[in-house]
């Protein structure tokens, strides 16, 4: 077997919270620093992942993958696999450390990679067959397999704007599938098809892999996992933790995130604040009841409030507050912000103690336990985190169906919303 | 050589920072289709769901033209030469358009590009590159407008001139696409860093018109500005263009010279600033 990937001390370093990145200032200063000789004050490699303001992403990974492997790569949020990802299909470039691929990289990272939303599906097909490094007359050749696959047929003349976002993600995956890549880099993308779409894509990255390619396959999904891979590395906070046989691997995962045992009620955050140049300083976030007692268990049927003390020492129209609910099973049931109704909850900045509530509906999560994530980020569409995945309180929900006959701890997915039934 | 380089084999090596003259030019060329398709988005997209569609690249020259003659002809009375103002300042216009739609369009290219940079690889210079492309279309269909004018001004007697000069509009255009180009790319990579250089580029664009002769000649500028007007290597470029067509202009083979080495010096500084930024750019959005 030969080797395809082999990645050596492969370290990622991000700063948070700096509008992007720095000023002119600090750039002076570090420029100062390293020719008076001193130091480069980032390049210290001890210490903890974290560091003020910043955070080792990846902290000297390695690994080889063969030829015609498939590798699961787990971990909880924050681990390091979606940087990983980054890295190897070089979308940013490693801090440190040093990745070798063999052959052509197709990589699937996000929904509807590269799509232009006034173009339509038959001309992004194209488009995105040569962002993947297609030549027209390729992407020519295998335009009817990609659109069969896809079984978006009847909406190539349609702006992808229409499409709905199951639409757009069978599409791309059509399209990076069947650019035959040696190594296909696959993150959380599948989650979004119908259950059919995501038998059909593992199906064809089996294929693509017995046909001697190689596939990084990033999941929350622990059973599309078990189903694939024979192999899985585990991250934790920017590390290798495990790698290897697939069920021991996931079971280590599973094992090790009981560990932490988590908080309920209320969670205290250590201020980071103003001093860190952060424009927000988190203070505490807890679970209460309509009635405002703070609780950790809750039934399904009633909703939950999540309250957020904290500090701002920037406008508003510059900061979105929110925060990921996140499944006993490590997945974002979704993911919140203050604006995301109204623009003018909170005016401008005082420097004193501000609260903001967001509640959660009755009858919408399934039995189980959730954690709540803070975040933090800049105004824009991708604008960059202030604050991510912080360890908020966790609930732990019962699910209560209003007919006790039909009682059970939980269902089938990752929500159970009370649906409204009719008869025709 | 007796140690082996442990990259040989190997089709992608992926380090922290590439050599700075890593430029990665043949891996630009292996994506010209992208590119071509970039332009046919650029220029399809930008019509899309709305009323003029491409008329408007007719409809914005013109109405700068009207107002510029109105203006600086009639009210401020600037002197254009022997030329009749209507076409001394539609020359101008378009030919400065071209330069500031390049330079306006490629500085954006990060900002812009962010969501599709963050989810995919492919040489970042396909970007710029391709914005030249979509703007010279916008530029070929100014540039028909600017010649049935001058055919039309011809044919009723205006006292215009164009000769072989003409000829080098290939050359021409060539260096404003570098200029701008160059331009645009050095500020977008600084911009990823730098925010507010974004507030730079509108209102400096148009304070640059005013320091190029677009809406004066340069032979009515006093001796004590014109070492001035000269350094700014867009002057040569339109007076070029305004002698090759009009006749009349204040142009030298020195001052092409000039601008062709600027441009040059522009354009490299710009793309290994690009490709430097390029590699990091998604941590610092």
């Amino acid at each position: 077997m030969s080797k395809v990937i082999q990645v050596e001390d492969l370290s990622k370093f991000y700063r948070l919270g700096v509008l992007g990145g720095r000023s002119l200032r600090s750039d002076v200063h570090d420029w100062l620093d390293r020719v008076r000789g001193r130091p480069d004050r980032w390049s210290h490699r001890g210490g903890g992942r974290k560091r003020g303001d910043h955070i080792w992403a990846l902290r000297d990974v390695s690994f080889e993958v063969d030829e015609g492997e498939i590798v699961g790569i787990v971990g909880s949020n924050g681990g390091g696999k979606s940087t990983l990802l980054k890295i190897l299909s070089r979308i940013t470039a490693p801090t440190a450390g040093v990745a070798r691929l063999k052959g052509r990289v197709g990589s699937l990272l996000e929904v509807g990679t590269g799509f232009h939303p006034e173009l339509t599906g038959r001309e992004n097909i194209f488009l995105n067959g040569a962002i993947l490094g297609m030549t027209r007359q390729e992407t020519q050749r295998k335009y009817d397999v990609i659109v069969e696959f896809s079984g978006v047929e009847e909406h190539m003349d349609t702006p992808v704007k229409r499409y709905s976002s199951g639409m757009r993600v069978r599409l791309a995956f059509a399209v990076a599938a069947h650019l035959e890549p040696e190594i296909l880099l696959v993150d959380e993308v599948l989650a979004v098809g119908d259950v059919a779409f995501q038998k059909r894509c593992i199906g064809k990255m089996g294929d693509v892999a017995r046909g001697g390619r190689t596939v990084l396959f990033v999941s929350h999904d622990m059973s599309a996992i078990s189903a694939l891979c024979e192999r899985v590395i585990l991250l934790d906070e920017g590390r290798i933790v495990a790698d290897g046989d697939a069920d021991a691997t996931i079971e280590a995962y599973i094992a090790g995130m009981k560990e932490t045992g988590p908080e309920f009620g209320e969670v205290r955050i250590t201020p980071a604040g103003h001093d860190d140049g952060l424009p927000i300083a988190l203070h505490a976030v807890r679970t209460m009841d309509a009635a405002g007692r703070v609780r950790g268990d809750f039934r399904s049927a009633e909703s939950i409030v999540v309250e957020f003390d904290f500090t701002r020492f920037e406008r508003a129209d510059y900061l979105r507050i929110g925060f990921d609910l996140v499944s006993p099973r490590g997945m974002v049931v979704f993911r919140t912000f203050h604006n995301d109704l109204s623009e003018t909850l909170i005016g401008e900045p005082t420097g004193d103690l501000e609260r903001l509530q967001a509640v959660i509906p009755a009858g919408l999560l399934n039995g189980g336990v959730y954690q709540i994530r803070p975040c933090a980020r800049r105004h824009r569409h991708g604008g960059p985190w202030i604050l991510r995945d912080l360890p908020g309180p966790s609930v732990n929900v019962i699910l209560t169906v209003p007919n006790p006959d039909y009682a059970t701890s939980s269902r089938a997915g990752l929500v159970a919303p009370m649906i409204q039934w009719r008869s025709g | 050589m007796s140690q082996r380089d442990p990259d040989n084999g190997w089709t992608t090596v992926i380090r922290p920072k590439g050599h700075w003259f890593d430029l990665r030019l043949r891996e630009l060329w292996t994506y010209r289709d992208l590119v071509a398709l970039l332009v046919r988005r650029d220029f399809v997209a930008q019509y899309k769901q709305t009323i003029l569609g491409p008329l408007w690249h007719v409809v914005q020259p013109l109405l700068t033209t009207v107002t510029f003659t109105i203006v600086f002809g009639r009210i401020a009375r600037i002197p254009t030469d022997t030329l009749p103002p209507f076409l001394f300042y539609l020359s101008g216009t378009v030919i400065w358009g071209y330069f500031s739609n390049s330079f306006t369009k490629t500085s954006n290219t990060f900002v812009a590009n962010a969501n599709v940079f963050g989810k995919v690889y492919f040489p970042r210079l396909a970007v710029p590159v391709s914005t030249l492309g979509s703007s010279l279309i916008g530029f070929f269909i100014q540039f028909a407008i600017f010649i049935g004018f001058l055919v039309w001004f011809m044919s009723r007697g205006a006292p215009v001139d164009p000769n072989l000069w003409v000829l080098a509009t290939p050359l021409l255009l060539l260096l404003m696409a570098g200029l701008g180009m160059g331009g645009g790319i050095i500020l977008s990579s600084l911009t990823t860093r730098y925010r507010d250089l974004t507030n730079v580029v509108a209102f400096g664009v148009s304070l640059l018109m005013y320091m190029t002769p677009v809406v004066y000649p340069l032979s009515t500028v006093p001796e004590a500005y014109r070492m001035i007007v000269l350094a700014n290597p867009m002057t040569p470029i339109v007076e070029a263009f305004r002698f090759a067509y009009l006749g009349v202009g204040t142009v030298t083979a020195a001052h092409l010279t000039y601008t062709a080495i600027f441009t040059v010096a522009l354009l490299v500084c710009g793309v290994l600033i690009f490709n430097r930024i390029e590699r990091t750019f998604m941590d610092t959005v």
